[in-house]
């Protein structure tokens, strides 16, 4: 049974998928969607321990080998992904039992749930998955899923800003097809293993310099880069709560994976760092998403758009990582997708527990909720010193690891850099403090702490923002190990 | 046609190659009409030229000229003589082509509920509904 | 439509032919062109059409939008449910092989199968969409 668990991992969510739409009950769908996280999750803690004890996992499925048939190939990197959606999923679905039922009207829960399962599959498959166009099925997948479930948000902005992300998101979708078709044009292949050992002998031809940069804008749009970033701030806004919670902590991770793969793995950091010179456009980029997203952060009057734009901002010190084209480097990106996913989630999630009390995440409406509805502020103040990187929290420990990588190539000023935008992290997250604990709540309304159901889940999150604040070795162990696969040191 | 080639060298090259020059014109018109259309259902067409594009590169590229479909013979073995297109690029397509029937269908359900609940599918109308909303 | 005698029969006729190439597309899809894509397409066409000539609630009468939405979510069960078999007989996932005693056979169940599923389930889509998109105007109206 064991060797199945590469396939199972994205099957299972997938086959509750279409059951979700066949119970029709919101509850018995929202078991379903429960049952699928947590075996999701379970086969992910599995499989990372498997891969990080005896070596990358390999499944044919249909039994035809690679490079003719499908394969599932998974290394500590894709292990680690598939970990960190599966736990945020698991954390989510829980959260989202009481959430949604609020949210989403009652005959929508079951599909909500189908769409929620499918795109967990979707997002599991492209990190499981060791086939290119495989990946692009899977991204269509969760991406399509990602639509329907944003359109699900009351405001009928959510419907102009999932309209806005499909277009965006197919456009990006359909670059990294043209990527991959002129891949398999000039090698002949589409297993991943196979195309790194067949791109090197082809580097001098134009199609393979022409299909890297329709790989890279695909997923620089995928995941959000700035300038690239223009759908999200939207789509996560007006998405319902746990919605943003899921994509947040998982959607763009995942895009991150995708460069990775596609970068490293397949046509590796040689060819990218030395031949098409990725850092020199990484690094601007990821510095101007850095500044001017953590600028107009501190300008928002609506937390969960703030806190989008935060997400932007963040992704850029992920891509600031990558940028530095070294051990180090990679391993605070590959700790921030973890971290990152862990903060934002938590602190999303904490906003849904708002939303749930008083029907709106504008920063006034906010206004003296820290006596009102103390353990849910307590959640955002732990998740927002973590995404400053206050330390004792994880947003300390990729900060640590990124400003590290910087001083190890020289690059003080990206150091600096660094240091400065977290005090910006730290002007956006007070202003939402200073709402909540300093200024009076207005007399004329009942608000009382959000319900068990919503806080468990949510301090879940928060207690492992500080767990693994305080003890990183775990974390940073598979990190250091999946940057090590990327830049190809050990196998 | 041998004057056009001495006067115009890359002609002969455009000739060959006919099936990527349609290719990129129907990728840019499509690309084009998405970006610079306000309308939605115009955006969607506009996707639809776009990925189309991308279907006839993949179709364009496992053909051969003078390649038949690979069906084997009767014992799974290759018919002599016969001449092979490569089918796994129409294969890929195929998915693909499902993939944006269902983005299509998709995006034009968004569109009208968009339009039920903004009465119109027009961007900016929709932008200027929405910071209305705002302010 | 309703006084369009032509129209009318028509559609009552080609129906149940284009029902009959749509099946022939999927089980001959192993020895020609075609498969479960283009079959499940082909099987929606007819009821489309059908629509169209005679309205949405006739045909809705016969082919209820609970029954479509559930076989769009039956097919993906099937196809699934054929890749936990071949699991369960000591293959992989979708290993088709194990499906049969002699692995030829296994494959062209397999495929069968497999098709079948999606045959169903992009039956199930397409026509639900039509119904969907179709029932939202008049609604309002």
């Amino acid at each position: 049974m064991t060797q199945h668990l590469p396939v199972l991992q994205v099957v299972i969510p997938l086959v509750l998928a279409p059951l979700c739409v066949l119970v029709r009950h919101p509850r018995a769908a929202w078991a379903l969607a429960a049952l699928g996280s947590l075996c999701a999750f379970g086969i992910a803690l599995d499989i990372v321990s498997t891969v990080l004890a005896s070596g990358p996992l390999s499944y044919d499925v249909g039994d035809w080998a690679p490079p003719w048939g499908i394969e599932y190939r998974i290394d500590a990197v894709n292990a680690w992904i598939l970990v960190i959606v599966s736990l945020v999923s698991t954390a989510v679905v829980f959260f989202a039992r009481a959430s949604v039922e609020r949210e989403v009207e009652a005959s929508r829960v079951a599909l909500f749930y189908a769409a929620y399962l499918l795109c967990l599959s979707g997002l599991l498959g492209i990190a499981a998955t060791g086939d290119v166009f495989n990946v692009f099925v899977f991204l269509e997948i969760s991406s399509l899923s990602a639509y329907a479930l944003i359109a699900l948000g009351q405001d009928r902005r959510a419907l102009a800003a999932a309209f806005r992300y499909l277009i965006m998101g197919s456009v990006g979708a359909t670059f990294i097809v043209i990527g991959i078709g002129l891949m398999y044009a000039t090698t002949g292949t589409l297993n991943m293993a196979d195309l790194a050992d067949r791109l090197p002998g082809v580097w001098h031809v134009r199609t393979i310099k022409v299909a890297y940069g329709f790989l890279a804008v695909g997923c620089f749009l995928k995941l959000a880069l700035f300038p690239l970033h223009l759908w999200l701030p939207n789509a996560y806004t007006f998405a319902p709560s746990a919605v943003t919670a899921f994509m947040a902590a998982t959607a763009t991770k995942v895009a991150v994976y995708m460069l990775l793969r596609f970068f490293f793995t397949i046509f590796g950091a040689a060819f990218s760092f030395d031949v098409m010179n990725l850092d020199m456009v990484l690094m601007p980029l990821a510095v101007a998403a850095i500044f001017s997203m953590s600028f107009v952060a501190i300008l928002q009057t609506n937390v969960k758009r703030l806190l989008a734009y935060s997400s932007v901002a963040q992704i850029g010190y992920m891509i600031l990582g990558i940028s530095f084209a070294s051990v180090t480097g990679l391993t605070a990106a590959v700790l921030h997708l973890f971290n990152h996913a862990l903060m934002k989630g938590a602190l999303f999630m904490a906003l849904g527990c708002v939303a749930y009390r008083i029907g709106s995440v504008h920063i006034d409406a906010m206004a003296g909720l820290g006596k009102r509805m103390p353990a849910t502020m307590a959640a955002f103040v732990v998740g927002g010193l973590s995404l400053v990187g206050v330390p004792l929290t994880v947003g300390f420990v990729s900060k640590w690891y990124l400003i590290l990588a910087a001083l190890e190539r020289g690059w003080w000023p990206l150091a600096v850099i660094v240091l400065i935008t977290s005090v910006m992290a730290l002007a956006y997250v007070w202003r939402v403090i200073e709402a909540a604990y300093f200024r009076e709540f207005p007399g004329d309304r009942e608000t009382r702490e959000a319900p068990a159901a919503l806080l468990v889940p949510t301090w879940a999150l928060v207690v492992l923002n500080v767990y693994f604040g305080i003890d990183a070795t775990r974390t940073v162990g598979v990190a250091e190990r999946a940057a090590e696969i990327l830049m190809g040191a050990a196998p | 046609m041998s004057w056009a080639q001495s006067a115009f060298p890359w002609i002969g090259h455009v000739v060959a190659n006919y099936n990527y020059w349609i290719v990129i014109v129907l990728m840019m018109t499509g690309f084009y009409v998405l970006i610079s259309r306000g309308n939605l259902i115009k955006k969607l067409v506009g996707l639809n030229v776009f990925q189309t594009s991308v279907f006839l590169m993949y179709i364009t590229m496992g053909k051969i000229t003078g390649g038949t479909a690979p069906i084997l013979g009767s014992h799974g073995e290759p018919v002599p003589g016969v001449l092979y297109s490569n089918p796994l690029p129409h294969v890929l397509i195929l998915t693909a082509i499902v993939v944006g029937v269902a983005t299509t269908s998709v995006g034009l359900a968004l569109a009208v509920r968009i339009k039920e609940a903004y009465g119109t599918v027009e961007e900016d109308e929709i932008n200027a509904l929405d910071a209305e909303a705002d302010s | 439509m309703r006084e369009e005698l032509v129209l009318r029969l028509a559609a009552k006729m080609m129906a149940p032919f284009i029902l009959v190439f749509g099946l022939y597309v999927h089980f001959h899809g192993d020895y020609s062109p075609g498969g479960g894509f283009q079959a499940g397409v082909i099987l929606a066409a007819a009821f489309v059409m059908l629509s169209l000539v005679f309205g949405l609630d006739a045909v809705q009468r016969a082919l209820p939008l609970w029954f479509v939405r559930s076989c769009a979510a039956l097919g993906v069960l099937v196809y699934a449910g054929v890749g936990f078999a071949a699991m369960a007989l000591g293959a992989n996932f979708l290993g088709y092989d194990a499906l049969a005693s002699d692995p030829e056979k296994g494959q062209h169940l397999g495929i069968l199968l497999v098709e079948a599923g999606v045959v169903i389930t992009v039956f199930g889509v397409m026509t639900t969409a039509f119904y969907v998109f179709a029932d939202r105007g008049r609604r309002k109206s």
